[in-house]
């Protein structure tokens, strides 16, 4: 009976679009409790068929927990779920499948190891990547949908705008009705942007649903028919988001009314002697899958924030590995910091001169997730802040450092002796951007700092950035996102396949031309 | 005369390397699965003793395989309900299955300590199993040796051409986004921990009714240990765990008979070192490129899987 919705193509948009028929899915009162909080308080939401659907919400406003619902990864304390009219149980993804639920993950959920069409094979009931049935689909499909993709590429060598085409090519490939799309351009440049939206709009003119889960405003009013509003787990409005504003739809989403960062730009005289200098700096990648760096320059004045904008796989993280400090270069005069070179001074050496760092990866990275908030000031901070005499650690000290953080960068959390891994995205990052900041360091490199974390919080940390660079230190930021790089950055380089672009300033050129460098475009774009 | 020597050297060489090639291609499926099972010495243990049992007591060959290999997979049972059911850390968990097969297997076998029994059966085709050096290297082996390659190529073909093999490595890689297409990560692990201590315990059973026909404490003696690094430098690939089983059977038998020989001057100690160095020296140059190191490693190994963490 299941199986029927999938086999039957969805229907042609005239049909759908002028009447209300049956919503092609119904949740009515979906309640879903973890334990310490209500993920989902008596969520109701309709789907029509031929619709574009923005779900809208900070995080840990339940977004991502409807989803899982949705799909069968999760299952609703209570609460109905109606599809085509009918109730239905979803308890596992295959069901969900078989109705002609499809899903694009946030984080992809490929394995790097096997082929693109193994992939997908194993997302299908049945056959290997090895099926030239199957080879044919993906092509033709790839083809259709203008979404280039080689059925034979090992996943782990595809860029990430790639592997979201697998995903999606993979969802395809199911005939889906609905299509769950969670943050998709969170890591695709404004091109593939542009191009995922026209795919995402012909998908919808053939008459399936998008469940399209975002908290980028503008996007969402540009692609999006409809948008529901979570916020505390629970649906506080829905609306048309093309007649709404970015500045309405945050106040909606955040509850209060919302400026944005509020520092001015950083006011940078564009001269004085360089507070760091990378000259010819090419360095091997650490791990067999990185990008190397290849005749890498660049310099960062005292009082500027410089932006570093690129798609994720570029050779950013062999770059900040490099800056940082955590890999040190083959010559010590490839990288000078006030005029001396430090090429081969590692991390803590360059702590100690007045760089820190904020790592991309939150977790594991910037911060040690089973630790307490105090433990992991320390870890950072011990040197600078003087945390421990003769070998041993002043826990009162580090708590009352931790505390000054979470205080200074209003960090929601049960008190500094929570574990990091208790905190939200957004709170944990203000808290690690804080830690670093109040360092008072010479040179701040940040690593996507605004990466996943609600507009808020984003914000806020986006002032903290810019103040700093306000109160003479330099600021290195490395983010995919152009919105936020145009916003605090006076100058920014793009880099690609392990190659920075010369630097421009912000208000000498447009996010379309950073785009096109972005995409590997030097010579089009200069 | 060299004719003879030499036959019964490559036939030797087989027996040294069929008991690793068991227990490493059964390690190598759990591990493709994401499961690390340290136990290795210790199902084959298990399965060496009850082999001898059954083989003394009933006198069937096949039964006494079949006894072996369902003394492993119970044993892997074990070490499954631990890990893959109450999430216990796989490391410890089989350090302590091997230490309870050594105990376990000394017990069993108390009384049988010394009983010789006659060997498994050695295939005779006519005259080509005459044939000199060929004739017993290719015609004249038991079944177990035939099943060794089998199995070999059987795990291959599995794990790189079927579809259930691509779940498996799927599992092994990522068993979260496996799960969230939905597939039961803990049942195929179960699955291929059984396959795993099934194979361990006829490595074993190779050892107590061919290579020794007898039953005597500790008789792996270390094998298990060599099965798991196997695994780990041929970088999971069944060719080279081939490749590794029989240089180091090769080894084995060539030092001993230097040793035997006695001409030359090298303490016998460092003799017995050569095959343990020479294997790991081996194959870690033909596989020191760290791409396809990753490409091959599951990536998940070792690490506890809980649908919601």
């Amino acid at each position: 009976m299941q199986s029927d919705a999938s086999s039957t193509p969805p229907a042609p948009p005239s049909a759908i679009r002028g009447a209300q028929a049956t919503p092609r899915l119904r949740l009515r009162d979906v309640t879903k409790h973890f334990p310490g909080c209500l993920a989902n308080d008596r969520v109701s939401l309709d789907l029509q068929p031929g619709e574009i659907h923005a779900l809208l919400g900070e995080n840990g406003a339940g977004k991502s927990t409807l989803v899982k619902i949705l799909y069968g990864v999760q299952s609703a304390d209570s609460g109905t779920i109606e599809w085509e009219g009918r109730p239905v149980d979803i308890p596992n993804p295959g069901t969900a499948r078989a109705l002609g639920i499809g899903m694009v993950f946030q984080h992809f959920s490929l394995f790097e190891t096997l082929s693109v069409a193994d992939n997908v094979a194993l997302a299908l009931g049945s056959g290997t990547g090895r099926d030239a049935s199957l080879i044919q689909e993906i092509s033709r499909l790839s083809e259709e949908y203008g979404l280039a993709l080689d059925p034979g590429r090992i996943v782990h060598e595809l860029s990430v705008g790639e592997r979201q085409r697998v995903e999606i090519v993979r969802c395809l490939m199911q005939n889906p009705s609905l299509i769950v799309m969670d943050e998709p351009t969170s890591v695709l440049t404004p091109h593939e942007v542009t191009r995922l939206f026209s795919v995402l709009r012909r998908l919808r003119d053939e008459g399936r649903t998008i469940l399209y889960i975002s908290h980028k405003l503008q996007e969402i009013r540009d692609l999006c028919d409809r948008a529901t509003i979570l916020r505390g787990g629970k649906v506080v409005a829905s609306c048309d988001p093309r007649v709404e504003t970015p500045k309405s739809l945050a106040a909606l989403m955040i509850g209060r009314s919302f400026d944005g960062p509020k520092s001015d730009k950083p006011v940078s005289t564009g001269a004085g002697v360089p507070l760091l200098e990378v000259h010819g700096l090419s360095q091997e990648a650490a791990s067999p899958f990185g990008t190397s760096l290849k005749n890498v320059s660049l310099h960062v004045r005292a009082g500027e924030v410089l932006g570093i904008a690129g798609v994720a796989g570029n050779g950013q993280n062999t770059l900040l590995a490099a800056l940082s400090g955590e890999s040190v270069s083959p010559r010590d005069d490839w990288i000078k910091f006030e005029g001396k070179s430090i090429g081969r001074v590692g991390a803590r050496g360059r702590r100690d001169m007045g760089i820190t760092f904020v790592p991309e990866e939150r977790l594991g990275h910037g911060s040690v997730p089973d630790l307490s908030l105090d433990e992991n000031a320390l870890l950072s901070g011990w040197r600078r802040w003087g945390l421990v005499r003769r070998g041993l650690i002043s826990r009162g000290k580090a708590r009352e450092k931790a505390e000054t953080v979470i205080e200074a960068f209003n960090v929601v959390s049960a008190g500094s002796s929570a574990a990091a891994r208790s905190l939200s995205g957004g709170n944990l990052q203000k808290f690690i951007i804080g830690r670093e900041i109040l360092q008072e360091p010479k040179l701040l490199i940040a690593a996507q700092p605004t990466w996943g974390v609600d507009a808020g919080s984003a914000a806020a940390i986006q002032t903290a950035l810019m103040e700093l660079a306000r109160s003479g230190a330099g600021v290195i930021v490395v983010s995919q996102d152009l919105d936020e790089l145009f916003m605090i950055s006076d100058r920014v380089a793009v880099i690609f396949d392990g190659h920075l672009s010369e630097s421009r300033p912000t208000h000498a050129t447009t996010a379309e031309e950073v785009g096109l460098l972005m995409g590997g475009l030097f010579e089009a774009a200069s | 005369m060299d004719m003879l020597i030499l036959s019964s050297v490559a036939v030797s060489i087989m027996a040294a390397s069929t008991p690793l090639l068991f227990a490493a291609m059964g390690e190598l499926v759990a591990e493709k699965s994401g499961v690390l099972n340290l136990g290795v010495e210790g199902m084959m243990l298990a399965g060496a003793v009850l082999a001898f049992i059954v083989g003394l007591e009933t006198g069937s060959g096949i039964l006494a395989i079949a006894a072996g290999a369902a003394m492993g997979a119970l044993m892997a049972a074990l070490f499954a309900v631990l890990t893959l059911g109450l999430l216990a850390n796989q490391v410890a968990t089989g350090l302590a299955l091997t230490l309870f097969g050594i105990g376990l297997s000394a017990l069993l076998g108390q009384s049988y300590v010394g009983t010789p029994i006659p060997p498994l059966p050695k295939l005779s085709v006519g005259g080509l199993s005459d044939i000199p050096l060929l004739g017993p290297v290719v015609f004249g082996q038991d079944a177990l040796v035939y099943l060794s390659f089998a199995m070999t190529a059987g795990v291959a073909y599995f794990l790189y051409r079927t579809r259930a093999g691509l779940v498996l490595r799927s599992v092994g890689e990522n068993p979260h986004a496996a799960h969230s297409i939905g597939f039961p990560v803990i049942a195929i692990r179960l699955a291929a921990v059984l396959f795993g201590g099934a194979m361990a315990g006829i490595g074993g059973a190779y050892m107590s009714l061919s290579y020794t026909p007898m039953w005597a404490e500790g008789m792996i003696a270390g094998r298990g240990w060599i099965a798991l690094a196997l695994v780990v430098f041929a970088t999971w690939r069944p060719a080279r765990i081939l490749l590794g089983a029989y240089l180091f059977g090769g080894l084995t038998i060539a030092q001993l008979h230097m040793q035997g020989s006695g001409q030359i001057e090298i303490p016998a100690q460092f003799l017995n070192m050569v095959p343990y160095l020479a294997t790991i020296v081996v194959l870690v140059l033909i596989s020191r490129d760290a791409t396809r190191i990753r490409l091959n490693a599951p990536a998940s190994i070792g690490k506890v899987f809980h649908p919601d963490g």
